[in-house]
């Protein structure tokens, strides 16, 4: 799935660049609230780990295999930020190394692999710990989900860059049919692999498992805590903060405006029924009347009603976003700064 | 004139971790200067715990641990990190840096010596061990006995006023286990060395002591404490099968 | 046990190449594959020139064709992408072999096989004249955000050792008698991924115990430096700056 050199354009291998490098800064800052010093260690480690389980063969059938991608894996084991920074490393690493995947797609291999992935398998997976029982079939159940949902949204994320920057006009139906049919049946095996893998460390140490920590917290599951753990900070509660919810929110929002509106169901019909249902048809013809570049995009360079149904999903859904974040801040940083006077 | 102060002083040293496991129940010991101690005991008595007391890597328990004189603190932890050399047991848990060299660097280097004084410490420090024909080689093409050795060096260079020895025998061939203890009786610092290896403390430590449920049990010439079989029985310490501590000392 | 290493790219040499400072070469590599990249398609020419460029960039490190094309098959998969686009992609039709492809689709699968050849070979090149250390270092070198880097080195540095672990599970596991045959056999495989899981996160603990015992505060103490000489970078330049030149000329006449 490593992207090489000449698939996607000068201009959007540069913005997804910027996409990538913001996303791993993020990461950094998150990976070092949360480990501190041990940052470096641990994330490099967990980076060995998942370059080293990407080479472990899942035996399919007739002498076929499959391997692991990893990025739910990622997520679900060590969070978000650290799960960003260990694909990111493992990306640029393999890029670097192996010449697998160009350098001037790095940005897209990181986005879509690295961000995309871990974000998408990160909030579904904790959205549905958060809703089912607090049990441990619940965690399996969930990482299955994460997984098998994050192959395909890397797919259609591709896609998406593809349709936007693609250096050859291929009609993006088919691209889409193909890459999602071709990334459900692989998120299928991911899904399995993922929830074997996340079952069998719950067992044994489920303090290691971030994106379960509220439960192990009041059930005492530690088996030893010899050794390191000797300051374990009280668990970190995802989810609580505005910021986090703010985050989910927003992923939620995208996932299901640009992902969910044009997977979910397979008939077009449909789906152009959500996007009028939701007010999006009418979002992007404002947004081509406003003669914006991405909203001109949509209309004119996009045939596929399923694709630009989508796009202007995620499209609008960001903007109102951006528009509501803008004005939440705009009236705190005035109701600040009013305390302060 | 007044003595110099023992390298290593640790009174009523009790911890328990976050979990409620309590491990060290109270201990106490000295280390004199120049002096060579086998720490013993059976698995699960507070051994690794205790090891992590002495350069402050766990604290907040009750009791007292001194370096040299220096209480272990937050207040003097860089010196105090300096002073106290642990080796670990897996080398490649020590051994984090992609070159030997910079392994042995990392330590000196982080307590800010550079330039011709830093190649110098590091140099003696892998000659120490004879190691200096590896310093470019990457640990992983090492054999375990040659990483041993460099784990060794990588703390030697930073000049320990006491060397801390988790389990320095075990995994090593017949051969490189002489090799390495041939290494450490060179050597004029204090020794503290953790092993369930009875017959190389023997060898190499004059005195030892007994670690068992949380406290010191025993504290006396390693060739006494080996020969009393109702001490050993007690704390769950065997000798190899024909091995006779009288025999060898 | 010394098949770990057999994934490996570099080749051990002493040529101009290898001797070139990492940020260099990074640079330059990375250079020549966006000038590759912006090249327009048409200048067909332009690209037998950077093959022509690459192919004395790996004469002077004296890399044998042999390995360097052995390498370009990574790119398979994308080949195959490539290969399917003179049959879906629309528009104007013309006859190959009683075949009717798609012009545009030939041209994008033109576009794709030569630019992605060429930055595999490229990053092969890199690859094979430097080692893994000075990559890291001339990332170090190229501003790459200091914590990225550790982590970087720490993988580089275990990876191996996590590898190996891996082997001697599954040395392990068919040594007493198991053999991974389909699906169903996925749950040990996975025990196995998870035990591998936990053994890193493990050791990673224990390696950050032994940086903070040897002084570690958050920053690695800087030791190596990577410099280069204003010669060094104009002799690393010749590659891009070619390529650029070609570049100019192709989009002129394109």
């Amino acid at each position: 799935m490593h992207v090489p050199d000449g698939f996607i354009n000068a201009p959007v291998s540069v913005a997804a660049g910027v996409v990538a490098a913001g996303a791993v800064a993020a990461g950094l800052r998150g990976a070092r609230r949360e480990l501190d010093e041990r940052t470096a260690p641990l994330a490099g480690l967990v980076a060995a780990f998942i370059f080293a389980v990407q080479m472990l063969n899942f035996p399919v059938a007739a002498g076929t295999s499959g391997h692991l991608l990893g990025g739910a894996l990622a997520a679900i084991l060590v969070g978000p930020w650290t799960g960003v920074l260990c694909i990111a490393v493992v990306l640029l690493m393999q890029g670097i190394l192996f010449a697998d995947g160009g350098l001037t797609a790095l940005g897209v291999n990181i986005t879509v692999m690295g961000v995309v992935t871990v974000v998408v398998a990160y909030a579904l997976f904790r959205g549905l710990v958060l809703l089912l029982p607090r049990t441990r079939r619940s965690v399996t159940v969930a990482s299955f989900a994460a997984a098998l949902v994050s192959v395909p949204a890397a797919a259609a994320a591709f896609t998406l860059i593809y349709a936007i920057g693609g250096t050859t006009d291929v009609p993006v139906p088919k691209v889409l049919t193909a890459m999602v049919g071709v990334h459900v049946l692989i998120g299928v095996g991911e899904a399995v692999i993922t929830m074997l893998t996340v079952g069998a460390v719950v067992a044994v140490r489920p303090d290691l498992v971030y994106g379960a920590r509220g439960l192990t917290a009041p059930l005492k599951l530690r088996v030893d805590g010899e050794l390191v753990d000797a300051a374990p900070a009280a668990a970190p509660a995802a989810g609580g903060s505005p910021k986090k919810l703010w985050i989910g929110g927003v992923v939620t929002a995208l996932v299901l405006a640009g992902f969910v509106s044009f997977y979910a169901s397979a008939s077009p019909d449909g789906l152009e029924k959500v996007a009028a249902d939701q007010g999006i048809d009418k979002n992007v013809e404002e947004h081509a009347a406003a003669d914006s570049p991405l909203a001109d995009y949509g209309v004119q360079g996009i045939e596929a009603p399923r694709l630009s149904g989508g796009l202007a999903g995620a499209i609008g859904v960001g903007a109102t976003l951006a528009v509501g974040t803008g004005a939440f801040w705009g009236v705190r940083r005035r109701r600040t700064a009013a305390l302060e006077a | 004139m007044t003595t110099p102060p023992p390298s290593l002083a640790v009174s009523g040293l009790a911890y328990a971790y976050p979990d409620g496991h309590q491990a060290l129940f109270g201990v106490d010991l000295t280390v004199g200067r120049g002096e060579r101690v086998a720490l013993l005991g059976p698995n699960g008595a507070g051994k690794t715990t205790l090891v992590l007391h002495l350069n402050g890597i766990l604290t907040g328990g009750a009791g007292t641990v001194t370096v040299a004189g220096l209480p272990v603190g937050k207040k003097h932890m860089a010196e105090i990190r300096r002073k106290v050399g642990i080796v670990f047991q897996d080398p490649d848990d020590q051994l984090f840096m992609p070159t030997v060299r910079e392994d042995v660097t990392f330590g000196p280097a982080a307590a800010g010596v550079r330039g011709a004084e830093l190649d110098a410490v590091v140099r003696k420090a892998l000659d120490r061990v004879g190691m200096a024909e590896y310093a470019d080689r990457p640990p992983h093409h090492l054999s375990f006995g040659q990483r041993r050795r460099v784990a060794v060096a990588t703390v030697l260079a930073m000049e320990p006023e006491i060397l801390v020895l988790d389990e320095p025998s075990s995994n090593l061939d017949p051969a490189s286990r002489r090799e390495l203890a041939d290494i450490l009786r060179t050597l004029d610092v204090t020794v503290l060395m953790v092993t369930h290896d009875l017959p190389y403390a023997l060898e190499l430590c004059p005195r030892s002591v007994i670690l068992s449920e949380g406290v010191i049990a025993a504290d006396g010439p390693t060739a006494g404490i080996l020969a009393d079989e109702e001490l050993m029985a007690r704390h769950r310490l065997e000798l190899p099968f024909g091995f006779v501590p009288s025999s060898v000392a | 046990m010394g098949a770990g290493h057999a994934h490996k790219l570099y080749r051990h040499g002493h040529s101009p190449v290898h001797g070139l400072p990492p940020h260099t070469k990074l640079a330059a590599v990375l250079g020549f594959v966006v000038v590759v990249v912006s090249t327009p398609r048409e200048a067909v020419w332009a690209f037998a020139l950077y093959a022509a460029l690459l192919a004395a960039v790996a004469a002077k490190a004296r890399i044998p064709a042999g390995f360097l094309l052995k390498r370009l098959l990574i790119e398979i998969p994308f080949v195959a992408f490539a290969l399917l686009m003179p049959f879906v992609v629309p528009g104007e039709r013309t006859e190959v072999l009683g075949l009717p492809l798609s012009v545009p689709g030939l041209w994008g699968a033109w576009n794709v096989l030569a630019k992605g050849t060429l930055g595999v070979a490229a990053s092969v090149l890199l690859a094979s004249t430097t080692e893994l250390r000075a990559l890291v270092l001339g990332l170090q070198r190229l501003k790459l955000p200091p914590l990225l880097v550790q982590i970087a080195s720490f993988m580089i540095r275990y990876g191996d050792v996590i590898t190996d672990e891996m082997r001697r599970m599954s040395v392990a596991r068919r040594s007493r008698g198991f053999e991974a045959k389909g699906v169903r056999h996925w749950g040990v495989l996975a025990k196995s991924a998870g035990a591998l899981f936990i053994r890193s996160y493990e050791r990673g603990e224990r390696v950050h115990l032994a940086m903070v015992s040897r002084g570690y505060t958050g920053t690695m103490p800087v030791i190596d430096e990577a410099t280069a000489t204003r010669a060094q970078w104009a002799y690393a330049a010749a590659l891009p700056l070619s390529a650029l030149l070609i570049c100019l000329l192709g989009r002129t006449t394109a």
